[in-house]
């Protein structure tokens, strides 16, 4: 008896943000009338928080390395999207627009990134310098003004205005968009089938003993797939940015769990010179995590414009926060070595449901910032106490 | 017989799920050198912690009498009110602030609101040449060597007005000199009339200074072993107690010793210190090793061992390195590159394995492929099954005590730990391995399973080089020994011809400049 103890106790530590995240949705249910949960609802939260969980990936890899952030963010997403604006208004063709604007992102990253891995300026330092930096040329290159985008292709794919979803092949027309439900069902289909091939080989292999565990995440895991399909099979389907945002997850939750450079990422952040002396180049894991998060501002920037249809000199204020904020929450270590792409998942859709929800309930947008600060306090209360207990 | 000043009465405390300690009882007299020994974990530090309110009076069980009266201390500060001073085995002293500052820090004279830095510097000065450090207070900590640190927490806990000294591993990063130096200083300060417990792990320290010593097994007293005899009590006395039997064989016997080629040559070895580009730190220093072969480095710290190692293995440390160095007879130019090193199969495996060696808040699997993360991966993807499976057997085969691999490093014992380091290493597949220290830290039982892995290694055909400042070791387990000295190897020995009195002759004679 005193084993299932232990093992509930563990449980709760384990999945605290999981929880957590139902304690929030069960609360905004009631506070709501369930009005969170209608499809269109669900659908805003994707779309409006794309750019949070595309950044809070290439986060995750900067404070992994050792808790360091990226400040300038907000104002790369900014100024990519600002030059991507003004490129495309004057004519040039949408895919070298969206080119340059990822090799901006790729290039300020690389920038910043030398900074810190070779010439050791502290990341904070070397990124609160970009942040101004950019956000004075992002002014510069929109003169001041907005700039409107018009080229209906580039929004269609980025998922900007109103027409921003995957048209249903499948069922013309109808009340459910029958291509997005089929698309849930099949993607929970696929996973289910790989965890269950995974883990009879572990099985086998003597890895894990129980394999009833695993199995039931996954089962409750398709669940929610297929819940959240159906919900948005239910207003207007996939919206264009899930496709994005699934893929940044799909690749980064690959990179961190299956590669080299993920585990140097980790190694890293866990013990800098242990990783040094196994004969890892540690200052290029350094340069690796800013350049891919200058790739992935790049993208955020290119969200973030054709959703608004239009760059403003005042778009991406803020985003650096909302990005760390979703991987503390996620659980990443604030002193690195330990997060996980599944952690930042929770992380922005605990914030997304706050968002959404207070919006909802018609709390004022300053009060919303408050509740918002507070949650990221507990959450790394919470994250600090689990650690010291286990001690 | 003298007053007993501290007596401690069977004292229990327990932790959740494990006993710490189980009916401990210590008496110690007025005036004398109290020495605390017994393997780690075995409750040394758990039973100090105790004594001076780290546990406050109710979280264990048992009676601490001091000076003839019960004391019930719920905080660190009533026990130092007492004049019982504890000097933990870190330093507990702030770099970037100054001697007086950090001696009288959390005691400060004068106001709160208004230090009287004059009383504080003029004491400070006071308190440093009864230690015999002849530095001004004044002077910034970060500027002094860790010797004489180790002299100012001492000065620090004076300055608290000490009666009854604790002193946990004072000498475990100071070199011979400088502890030797300490351990006289604790002989002055008892003929003045002060008592002290000492708790170390160097057992000679411990047969030289103590009175009476105190062995401590699995959180329960065994025996109180009185030194004052003609003869300091020897050291297999006092492990006898610490283990529970007679260590006859403290070193495994290697079986069949067949010595191959020449695999690691180095010549003229010369390494400048990175930072004092002028002063050598490695001079002119030759050595090789053969297959099969053990050869230890033996030299006291500073000597330039670590040094060496480091600036063999890519370059690691140092800098203006020259010299040549030959794998297999042929002449070989690494790079500064710490991978090109293990590209030529060589493995460092450090003496920090907690700084420089292991990622903590990784698990054993993590740690062990770290070094070698392509064998487990396929154009860089890794293959999780295969590097479980190699973690498994490395598990076995070293006996590694843990629940499983997905054990967090951070959470095995130092002896584990250090194993893990090893099969990391191992896994690297090295011809040559250099093991710096490699039971530094670790109890008894777990140093001599060290000891069969390297002897298996060498079985293997690898060429081991073992750096230690434990004399005993190297004389136990090498095949050949060099011996360092202040940058330069003064000697080369065969293990048969190499005894305690010569090596430490050899030293001596290097250390008159001849």
């Amino acid at each position: 008896m005193r084993m299932k103890g232990v093992s509930l106790s563990e449980f709760f530590k384990k999945y605290t943000m999981i929880l957590a995240l139902v304690l929030v949705a069960i609360f905004f249910s009631i506070t709501t009338q369930g009005k969170i949960l209608y499809p269109q609802n669900i659908n805003n939260l994707i779309s409006q928080n794309g750019y949070v969980f595309v950044l809070a990936a290439g986060m995750l890899l900067c404070i992994l390395t050792g808790g360091n952030i990226d400040l300038a963010v907000g104002s790369v997403v900014c100024f990519a999207g600002a030059i991507g604006a003004v490129m495309m208004n004057s004519g040039i063709n949408i895919w070298i627009a969206v080119l340059v604007m990822l090799l901006t992102g790729l290039a300020i990253g690389f920038f910043q990134g030398f900074w810190i891995s070779k010439i050791y300026v502290p990341a904070f330092i070397a990124t609160l310098a970009g942040m101004y930096a950019f956000r004075g040329l992002s002014n510069v290159v929109l003169q001041g003004y907005a700039v409107s985008i018009s080229n209906k292709t580039f929004l269609n794919i980025f998922g900007g205005g109103a027409d921003c979803y995957i048209p249903d092949f499948i069922g013309k027309g109808g009340s459910l968009n029958l291509t997005c439900l089929i698309a849930g069902i099949a993607i929970a289909a696929i996973y289910a089938i790989v965890t269950i091939r995974r883990v009879t080989v572990q099985k086998k292999m003597g890895i894990i003993q129980n394999t009833a565990p695993e199995l039931l995440k996954a089962g409750i895991l398709c669940a929610v797939v297929i819940w959240l399909f159906y919900k948005l099979a239910s207003y207007k389907g996939i919206p264009t940015v899930l496709i994005w945002v699934a893929l940044v997850l799909g690749i980064y939750n690959y990179i961190t769990n299956r590669t080299s450079i993920g585990r140097h990422l980790y190694a890293v952040g866990g013990n800098e010179k242990a990783t040094a002396l196994s004969g890892v180049n540690t200052r290029n894991v350094f340069l690796f995590a800013y350049a891919n998060m200058g790739l992935l501002a790049g993208l955020a920037g290119i969200l973030t414009v054709a959703r608004a249809s239009s760059a403003q000199p005042t778009y991406g204020q803020g985003y650096e926060m909302d990005a760390i904020a979703a991987c503390f929450i996620g659980g990443a270590s604030a002193y690195g070595g330990t997060g996980k792409i599944s952690g930042v998942i929770i992380g922005a859709v605990l914030m997304g449901f706050i968002n959404q929800g207070m919006s909802i309930m018609g709390i004022e947008a300053n009060y919303q910032r408050v509740v918002k600060g507070v949650v990221l306090l507990l959450a790394v209360m919470f994250d600090v106490l689990s650690k010291r207990a286990k001690k | 017989m003298a007053k007993i000043l501290l007596e401690m009465k069977n004292i229990t405390k327990t932790f959740p799920g494990v006993k710490a300690l189980d009916n401990v009882n210590l008496q110690v007299e007025e005036g004398e050198i109290h020495a605390l020994v017994g393997e780690n974990g075995a409750g040394k530090s758990t039973l100090m912690n105790v004594l001076s309110g780290i546990y406050p009076y109710g979280t264990y069980t048992g009676d601490i009498i001091y000076d003839g009266e019960v004391c019930k201390f719920s905080h660190i500060k009533d026990s130092e009110h007492k004049g019982i001073v504890i000097i933990h085995q870190e330093l507990a002293l702030v770099p970037e602030m100054t001697i007086g500052e950090n001696m009288y820090l959390g005691n400060e004279r004068g106001h709160k609101f208004a230090i009287d830095w004059n009383t504080t510097y003029a004491e400070a000065d006071k308190y440093l040449r009864m230690v015999g450090l002849e530095e001004s207070s004044k002077v910034q900590v970060k500027t002094i060597g860790t010797g004489k640190q180790q002299l100012v927490e001492i000065a620090k806990a004076l300055a608290k007005k000490a009666r009854l000294l604790i002193l946990d591993e004072p000498t475990s990063s100071l070199n011979e000199e400088d502890s030797k130096a300490l351990l006289d200083l604790m002989l002055g300060f008892k003929k003045q009339g002060m008592t002290m417990i000492i708790i170390s792990h160097k057992l000679n320290e411990v047969a030289y200074v103590a009175d009476k010593i105190t062995v401590i097994r699995d959180g329960t007293t065994i025996e109180t072993i009185d030194n004052h005899g003609q003869e300091p009590v020897s050291e297999e006395r006092i492990i006898k107690g610490m283990v529970g039997r007679e260590m006859t064989n403290r070193f495994p016997k290697r079986e069949g010793v067949k010595v191959g080629d020449v695999q690691l040559e180095v010549e003229n070895w010369t390494v400048h210190h990175p930072l004092y580009p002028e002063r050598k730190v490695v001079d002119n220093v030759s050595i090789k090793v053969r297959k099969g072969e053990v050869v230890g480095i033996y030299g006291l710290m500073g000597a330039g061992r670590t040094e060496l190692a480091m600036s063999i293995f890519g370059q690691s440390y140092g800098a203006n390195i020259s010299g040549s160095l030959k794998i297999d007879g042929k002449p070989v130019r690494l790079r500064k590159s710490i991978a090109d090193a293990i590209r030529h199969k060589i493995a460092y495996v450090t003496e920090d394995r907690k700084g420089n060696g292991l990622v903590l808040s990784q698990s054993i699997r993590v740690n062990t492929s770290l070094a070698n993360l392509d064998q487990i991966s396929n154009h860089k993807v890794i293959d999780e099954d295969k590097e479980h499976a190699v973690a498994e057997e490395y598990r076995e085969k070293l006996k590694i005590k843990t629940p499983g691999v997905e054990q967090l490093v951070g959470n095995l014992s130092g002896g584990n730990q250090q194993k893990v380091l090893l099969a990391k290493w191992m896994f690297a597949g090295p011809d040559i391995m250099i093991l710096d220290e490699p039971t530094r830290g670790i109890d008894v039982g777990a140093k001599y399973e060290i000891y069969c892995i390297i002897n298996d290694l060498a079985a293997a055909g690898k060429s081991v080089i073992m750096i230690s400042s434990e004399l005993p070791e190297v004389l136990g387990m090498s095949d050949r020994i060099y011996i360092m000295n202040a940058s330069k190897v003064i000697g080369e020995m065969k293990a048969s011809e190499a005894t305690q009195e010569n090596i430490m002759a050899a030293i001596l004679k290097s250390g008159r400049g001849e």
